[in-house]
């Protein structure tokens, strides 16, 4: 991506953050069972959109990578972008998520399906950055990564109807039903709700762009080095 | 494929027949788990006979990834990984022969830790072929998710920890649906399980299918 | 036999760079070497030797250089060389608890081969009676050289890479490891050996290299005269 494109993709992400922070706090109203409290929709699925669109296009980014014709780096430094801010923005969805129902349901966590099979998704992908510390050469982690980002995400729906069913089949599902004022979501919050979800896409494609050029950097950075590593290893030949 | 496969099976189970780690250490392991949670959960009989199924369960994805890492173990030592694939071997047969003995390995954990359930803790086995075909699913979607994760972390440092950290998460919904079934199938009609059966048959399928897949590019990174 | 294929390169890489961890293990080497013929590679220890077989296996990514190991692209072998090429490391390659006669049967079941073959292959390597029946974890270290010599003589590849062959064996064993090489190459398979024997190793091959640095330094025709003479 050229640089130009990255610093507007930035300024956007700022500008739509701005223009979503003052319309949800200064320009919408608050709702009539939740007051102040729903403006975390604002916030609380715009970041769980995110953190889905950036495991779907890690696990997209991998199989092009397994793939040998698509085989790419750049499709690993896509994964690993998108797996770090997707973890980041998981983490994001389960704090604010607590903070929103603690007020709201009266507790700050539920064992509801959508709830577990997000702290579990959390948890998966952290197993996915923790095994792409454990060494090897940039094509074998990059190898490694593809396929572990590949087997967890394949376990995002099962893990997703069988938490589903679990809860559902004792307790029945009606604890969780969101409690908006029955007008549901309309006008000014509607459309501040959809801004929302413009400025954290943006957000996340700025950090993934700007993640995956330091990666180019951290690769690239060696190989630049190589024609003096190898003159300096044909030299380890010559008696000193 | 299927030549390899059970070449490596049978392989695996007789060095398992020779030297009998899992016997003498992954066994005990999981016995030990199931009384420590009998301590825990205990002494009232009605609480340790509801907490039956899920403590035989949490044992054995516990046990599984010690049974995977030994599994392992044998393939990675002295360069063995390396020479049978310069010799030609199937990886998909290898993938299928090693969760195949795994999943051996699991059965006979499951049938102790089933036989200590109804033995110390209260569990009644009223409709006997559910838990068989439970088990025989859950198992094999078990050893198949622990075979890759064994292979794919075989050659990276400091893989004791990060095994249990990439399996144990994604098995989450073996261990729920193994359990309800284990719950189901003690007592003689009740709660729904259809939907139980259809998560670990899908989940077995998905991991036996994805192992054969990708199991040539997991040994690729070793 | 061998005459037949005379001329032709079963080996022959130009200016090849492999890295390890970034790394250059090999700094653009040459090498060739005929079908039907034994090379040795010298060199201290660091040269590249081991990594230039194993280069040549297929088994180290290779970041530049052309050429060909079995007609096979060097640079990207992918898995044209499976099945075809052997490598006898430092490691056994060998199952630590089953003995030798086990290894060989699941090899020899991996390669669809006559099971009644690994009594024939353990008798050439010298692994007769109790020897063959023990567990290669307690064999002592010249025994297991032979377990592990043994996988390679059942297999019978075109490219035999074997790495210090001759270390931790006793004068009958080195022996037998030339006899062994010496049959490959008769008829018609390419042995590459490495060695830090200059004396010994020059007595069985048709060729020896040296390498430093990272690349061969020297080549100079051996004692044995395989497809190399007129």
């Amino acid at each position: 991506m050229k640089k130009r494109t990255v610093t507007i993709l930035g300024w956007s992400a700022v500008i739509t953050l701005a223009a979503t922070a003052f319309f949800g706090i200064v320009v919408t109203p608050p709702d009539v069972l939740q007051r102040q409290y729903a403006r975390f929709l604002y916030l609380h699925p715009p970041m769980a959109w995110v953190a889905y669109l950036a495991f779907g296009i890690a696990a997209a980014a991998s199989i092009l990578y397994l793939w040998p014709r698509t085989r790419r780096m750049a499709f690993d430094a896509l994964a690993l972008a998108c797996v770090e801010s997707g973890v980041l923005f998981t983490g994001l969805v389960v704090v604010t998520g607590s903070m929103w129902a603690h007020p709201v349901w009266g507790t700050y966590w539920v064992w509801d399906a959508r709830l577990t099979a997000t702290a579990l998704m959390f948890v998966l992908f952290l197993g996915y950055l923790a095994l792409r510390r454990v060494g090897g050469s940039p094509e074998q982690v990059a190898k490694r990564s593809a396929i572990a980002a590949l087997v967890s995400f394949i376990d995002v729906p099962i893990v997703h109807f069988s938490v589903l069913w679990w809860n559902t089949l004792h307790q029945g599902p009606s604890v969780l039903t969101p409690g908006l004022s029955s007008r549901g979501v309309h006008g000014a919050m509607a459309w501040t709700m959809l801004l929302s979800f413009v400025a954290f896409t943006l957000s996340f494609a700025w950090m993934v762009a700007r993640r995956m050029e330091l990666e180019r950097l951290r690769l690239g950075g060696a190989s630049r080095t190589l024609e003096e590593q190898l003159v300096a290893r044909r030299a380890e030949g010559v008696p000193a | 494929m299927l030549r390899d496969a059970w070449a490596v099976f049978a392989k695996d189970l007789r060095i398992e027949a020779k030297t009998r780690v899992g016997l003498w250490q992954v066994l005990p392991f999981a016995v030990i788990a199931l009384v420590t949670f009998a301590f825990a959960l205990g002494p009232g009989k009605s609480a340790l006979s509801a907490a039956a199924a899920g403590m035989c369960w949490v044992g054995v994805a516990f046990s599984s990834v010690l049974v995977v890492g030994r599994s392992q173990g044998i393939e990675r030592e002295h360069g063995v990984r390396t020479a049978q694939r310069l010799a030609g071997i199937d990886p998909a047969g290898v993938f299928l022969g090693k969760t195949g003995a795994v999943a051996v390995q699991l059965a006979v954990i499951e049938a102790v830790l089933g036989a200590g359930a109804v033995g110390l803790l209260g569990y009644h086995v009223h409709r006997l072929w559910l838990l068989l075909a439970a088990s025989v699913l859950a198992t094999i979607g078990l050893a198949a998710v622990g075979t890759i994760y064994g292979a794919l972390t075989g050659a990276a440092r400091a893989r004791e920890t990060l095994l249990p950290m990439l399996v144990l998460p994604i098995v989450i919904p073996v261990l729920i649906a193994g359990v309800r079934c284990w719950q189901a199938a003690s007592v003689a009609s009740g709660p729904r399980f259809g939907v139980w059966l259809s998560v670990l048959g899908a989940f077995a399928v998905i991991y036996v299918a994805a192992g054969v897949v990708l199991y040539g590019q997991i040994e690729e990174v070793q | 036999m061998p005459g037949r294929l005379e001329g032709v390169e079963a080996v022959d890489v130009v200016q090849v760079v492999a890295l390890d961890g970034g790394f250059p293990v090999l700094a653009g080497v040459d090498f060739s070497a005929p079908r039907g013929s034994v090379t040795a590679v010298l060199g201290s220890n660091g040269a590249g030797k081991t990594s230039l077989l194993r280069t040549l296996a297929g088994l180290t990514s290779v970041a530049s250089g052309t050429g060909q190991v079995l007609g096979v692209s060097v640079a990207r072998p992918e898995r044209g060389l499976v099945g075809r090429v052997g490598l006898l490391g430092h490691d056994t390659g060998c199952y630590e608890d089953l003995s030798p006669a086990a290894n060989l049967r699941f090899l020899s079941r991996i390669l669809r081969a006559d099971p009644r073959r690994a009594d024939a292959v353990l008798a050439r390597v010298g692994l007769t009676g109790r020897l063959g029946t023990t567990a290669m974890a307690e064999l002592s270290a010249g025994q297991r050289r032979r377990g592990a010599l043994a996988q390679l003589v059942l297999r019978a590849p075109e490219l035999w890479l074997l790495d210090e062959p001759h270390a931790s064996l006793d004068g009958d064993g080195r022996a037998l490891v030339d006899s062994v090489m010496e049959d490959a190459a008769s008829q018609g398979m390419t042995v590459v050996f490495t060695s830090h024997d200059p004396a010994g190793a020059a007595r069985v091959a048709d060729q020896v290299c040296t390498m430093a640095g990272g690349v061969v330094t020297d080549r100079q025709d051996g004692d044995r005269r395989g497809p190399h003479a007129a």
